[in-house]
């Protein structure tokens, strides 16, 4: 356990120079990845990545082939092209054939990968000697990335992302309205062609640290998860390099850890929980958030049945002065004795309840409130009988439901369309009370 | 044809096809300058192809199209497009304001940012369309009718001379219709050139002073009062549209 402390402490301090390379090369390939990943993620090209990625295999084989040794700029060259092989041939198949891009992708990253596999073995059979490191571009070694790997790569990366923040607003219309953006005079293809080569040659420096098989959830995930927290465009390619960064530093740390682990498992573990985090708990479009204003708004509806309960209940006599007994009131919905009861409890909060040993009754501003439900009930009733020409027994469900919607504006709208109505569709009275007042 | 240099749009023996499937033939004519004019056709006439072709969207077949005389290469400033509203993503995280401030892109370079004024006039235009209070509303969160004339706020931000609109009644509500149908007024007043897909025949006639009747051939093109014919209807739309029948009615009637 001590040598992981120390081990650790050695990572973090950057005290270690070989330390300061991977780890500057994890943060800029994840922040690469992650930025460039957000236009592939909203152009729905995710899955180009990984063809691309997994199309370089064979040019990595193939150059080490040619130059005889590992040399780390060969092998970027010859995955740079095999990549670009890979997403020309994607592109001639759906262009050339009836299939689908699916289908494309599925083809050209199986074949490309089956042969980079052949590559490999080849290369691991003849036993040239150097040969030991190349396994390590299936799943990655981040610990592996030497000094000199490590310059390239940051080279590469810092263009990159200069190129991101200079063509944002390019890419970001390319990717928005690739239609409107050429009828402009946007070199639209051109563009397409930067962002792709853009893309290739991050998934290309990525290969030694994460690996072809896995380099794409580096590309895909932190923009999946940024977009979970923000509406904007900035904060959204902001936030994926963040995370990208974050999951290849802590990947980066992993393999320091245990140089033989292969890195890419541990970066797409880490930004998965990044992104299990994002889906759960953003703000607005997270799970739980959205399910807090599900049961908010069910609240809502269980508090307007109640006032709407209450209020028939003394209608015809215009009396509301009786206390009615929590088990008078709750007979009729479909809510819960909990939910009944915090409902009676909120109102009582708002001041639209009195509460008298167990028994409630509406107060002035209850009644108002009573009325209104009922208003919304009974106009919408009345509206799609007369413009939808519902039968009346049909409207009675909907109305149920849009009570609850309705803004005081529709209301307002539904009113002057029905000129005023005194009686829904049934013959019921159309409450005023509340809107004497107001008017 | 071909004969008159000035003519905002000349599209000259167009025929434009979809993977081999010629979808349009020897489409000719010339846009009269200053009027409005809507394209009506049934669906799959290649109403939509017909305007991405203009705009250069389409590989042409066969033909060529002129602005004013130019290939459109040169002349694309003067030329404002509106795609169909659903050609697009509305869950990208963009607000309205970014959207319209697109349509200024085409006049500054690759690599620079929107300036103040651009920003300014894309303001302006949003106003144009009665949508200022929403230009910071992520444009999923707007109505099909506010996102509808988000696209017509951007293509107003061009300040071109002809516009070519895909659709932009499709789907909306009342208060869009009316706030397009005042715009469609303010341009040919000013003289501009608007071509609108559209697929009502009940307003076509009321909107429009030319129609032009397409169904992969142009059937008819001239003003409205002597397109708009049953004969030439029933032309255009062969036996299949039941709404035939009640525009014809209503050709009758008159």
């Amino acid at each position: 356990m001590s040598e992981f402390w120390d081990l650790t402490i050695r990572f973090f301090s950057l005290a270690d120079a070989n330390v300061r390379w991977v780890v500057a090369g994890s943060i800029l390939l994840g922040a690469t990845a992650g930025a460039l990943g957000s236009f592939a993620y909203l152009q729905r090209r995710s899955l180009l990545g990984d063809a691309l990625a997994h199309s370089a295999l064979p040019g990595v084989g193939l150059a080490f082939l040619l130059v005889g040794e590992k040399d780390f700029m060969a092998l970027l060259i010859g995955a740079a092209i095999a990549g670009w092989l890979g997403a020309l041939a994607v592109n001639a198949i759906t262009r050339h054939s009836k299939l689908k891009q699916d289908a494309a992708l599925g083809i050209v990253l199986t074949v490309f990968f089956g042969l980079g596999v052949v590559v490999l073995t080849h290369i691991q059979k003849t036993g040239a000697g150097s040969q030991a490191g190349l396994d390590s571009f299936l799943f990655g070694q981040a610990a592996a990335l030497g000094e000199r790997d490590v310059i390239l790569l940051s080279i590469v990366a810092v263009v990159l992302l200069s190129m991101v923040a200079l063509g944002f607003r390019s890419f970001t219309l390319l990717s928005f309205d690739p239609g409107f953006a050429r009828s402009i005079g946007l070199p639209v293809r051109v563009l397409q062609f930067v962002l792709t080569t853009m893309i290739v040659l991050a998934v290309t420096i990525g290969l030694q640290a994460v690996g072809v098989v896995l380099i794409a959830a580096l590309l895909i995930t932190p923009a999946a998860a940024a977009r979970q927290w923000t509406d904007k465009l900035s904060t959204m390619v902001i936030l994926a390099a963040l995370f990208g960064a974050l999951s290849g530093l802590l990947g980066g740390w992993v393999s320091f850890l245990a140089p033989r682990m292969p890195t890419g498992p541990w970066v797409v573990v880490v930004i998965s929980v990044v992104f299990a985090v994002s889906i759960l708990f953003a703000p607005k479009r997270g799970v739980i958030s959205r399910l807090r204003r599900h049961l908010r708004n069910r609240g809502k509806v269980a508090q307007e049945h109640i006032l709407k309960a209450m209020f028939k209940s003394g209608y015809p006599e215009r009396d509301w002065s009786g206390y009615q007994h929590v088990s008078d009131i709750d007979s009729m919905w479909s809510f819960s004795f909990r939910e009944m009861a915090r409902g009676l409890r909120r109102l009582e909060k708002r001041g639209l309840l009195e509460r008298s040993d167990g028994s409630y009754r509406l107060t002035e501003d209850g009644v108002v409130e009573g009325a209104r439900v009922i208003r919304r009930h009974r106009l919408w009733e009345l509206y799609l009988t007369r413009y939808l020409e519902l039968p009346g027994d049909h409207v009675h469900r909907d109305a149920d439901d849009i009570e609850h919607i309705l803004t005081p504006e529709m209301e307002a709208q539904l009113e002057e369309l029905l000129e005023h109505p005194e009686y829904d569709p049934h013959h019921q009275e159309i409450p005023r009370i509340g809107r004497e007042a107001s008017q | 044809m071909g004969s008159n240099p000035a003519a905002p749009i000349e599209v000259h023996d167009l025929t434009v096809a979809y993977r081999k499937k010629p979808v349009l033939w020897d489409i000719d004519f010339e846009l009269p300058e200053g009027r409005l004019i809507g394209l009506v056709g049934p669906n799959g006439a290649g109403k939509s192809t017909l305007i991405k072709a203009i705009m250069g969207l389409m590989p042409l077949l066969s033909g060529y199209v002129r602005v004013y005389g130019q290939p459109l290469e040169d002349r694309r400033e003067l030329v404002g497009y509106v795609p169909q509203r659903e050609s697009v993503d509305w869950d990208f995280p963009v607000d309205a304001l970014d959207v319209v401030t697109m349509g200024r892109y085409g006049r500054m370079g690759l690599f620079t940012r929107p300036s103040k004024e651009d920003y300014e006039i894309a303001m302006a235009c949003l106003d144009k369309v009665g949508m200022a209070d929403y230009a910071k509303r992520q444009i999923s969160q707007l109505s099909g009718g506010q996102q509808q004339r988000v696209f017509l706020a951007r293509a107003l931000t061009q300040d071109a001379s002809i516009y070519l609109m895909d659709e932009p009644f499709a789907g909306v509500d009342a208060a869009t219709e009316k706030a397009i149908i005042e715009l469609l007024k303010e341009l040919k007043s000013k003289q501009k050139t608007v071509l609108v897909v559209h697929h009502d025949l009940n307003t076509a006639e009321e909107y429009f002073d030319w129609l032009m009747l397409l169904n992969m051939r142009l059937v008819k093109f001239g003003e409205t009062r002597d397109v708009f014919t049953q004969e030439n209807l029933r032309m255009t739309y062969g036996g299949k549209l039941h709404l035939l029948s009640e525009a014809a009615e209503k050709v009758a009637r008159q």
